[in-house]
């Protein structure tokens, strides 16, 4: 039963991905061409609010539900991985409309061609934890 | 209410509730961030006989697979329950771009022109789907997270690897929509 609230959580998230069309392939076209501030909006109000709460998360040092106190680990450094790595990932973000987690909901929206993206993905990241160590990070 | 829930929400309603889940995650002992799963996935079928990188006790990362999960769900209650049958408003201008492009834009969430189950057993959507997922699989792993676990939390976590990675996302998302999809439809 510990599992099911990240079910709820993924639930939740799946309907707010959907209700605000932030998996919808025409609304990231709207966003790349900068015809629309609603993907901008919706990322930036995300990010708005995120730093006040982690601010105060840290300041307070917060504890979660065990108790412990709220540790968020730091990115690893480095912006080769970042420019190149998230080229990369952009480009398939822009050709499918998703990023992974989309991909999923989309896949529950009823698109069931999702899931060969997903495959592809999966093969993505696999091609890359073999190769890892013959990139510039 | 419902009338309310099943039109779409507005950009600050739907910004403010993907930081209540990222809070929430924290809250519950975790750290926001989906592409992981890709990796964990890999782990599970048995990568890590081939490649370190997939050698980790990948049970430790079950609850984000319980978060998939939920949200392959909450799409399907979305498009099934939640949803007031409006068609998309895309803006008049993006609509007319994808014209050129030759994709008609059908007020759904995706044009199924390129999303239609048909497009797995032709050649070109087959390439175009496995492809797309292939460079956000690499890629938003290379980059060591994507748009939650660095747009989200890394950019709400002031941290500056997640700030250009974004810039890489843009960069590769601008090449995309500008200079290959002429090419490609």
């Amino acid at each position: 039963m510990k599992g099911l609230k990240f079910i709820i959580a993924g639930i939740f998230f799946g309907i707010v991905m959907s209700k605000s069309e932030a998996i919808s392939w025409y609304r990231i076209q709207e966003m790349f061409r900068f015809q629309s501030f609603h993907m901008y909006g919706i990322i930036g109000t995300a990010v708005a609010i995120g730093v006040i709460s982690i601010f105060f998360i840290k300041k307070y040092q917060l504890k979660d539900i065990e108790g412990k106190v709220i540790v968020i680990p730091d990115k690893e450094k480095g912006w080769k991985k970042g420019i190149f790595g998230g080229t990369i990932f952009g480009m398939g973000w822009a050709l499918t409309g998703a990023c992974p987690g989309p991909m999923f909901v989309n896949l529950g929206q009823g698109y069931l061609a999702f899931l060969l993206i997903i495959v592809g993905a999966t093969i993505g990241t696999y091609a890359y934890g073999v190769f890892k160590d013959k990139l510039p990070h | 209410m419902l009338e309310l829930i099943q039109a779409p929400w507005p950009w600050y309603v739907s910004g403010a509730l993907i930081s209540l889940i990222m809070i929430l995650m924290f809250f519950f002992g975790k750290t926001f961030g989906f592409s992981s799963n890709f990796r964990t996935l890999c782990a599970a079928c048995g990568a890590g006989k081939k490649a370190k990188f997939f050698d980790f006790d990948w049970k430790s990362q079950q609850w984000n697979l319980l978060f998939l999960i939920g949200s392959v769900i909450g799409g399907y209650l979305s498009a099934n329950y939640l949803n007031n049958g409006q068609p998309l408003q895309l803006a008049e201008s993006t609509v007319a771009d994808l014209k050129s492009l030759g994709i008609t834009f059908d007020g759904q969430m995706n044009p199924l022109q390129l999303f239609g189950i048909e497009n797995l057993f032709n050649l070109k959507g087959f390439l175009t789907l496995l492809g797309g997922g292939l460079l956000v699989g690499f890629g938003s792993r290379y980059a060591g997270g994507c748009t939650s676990g660095h747009a989200i939390t890394g950019l709400s976590n002031l941290q500056w690897p997640s700030l250009i990675a974004v810039i890489g996302f843009f960069i590769g998302g601008l090449a995309m929509t500008h200079l290959f999809f002429p090419l490609i439809f």
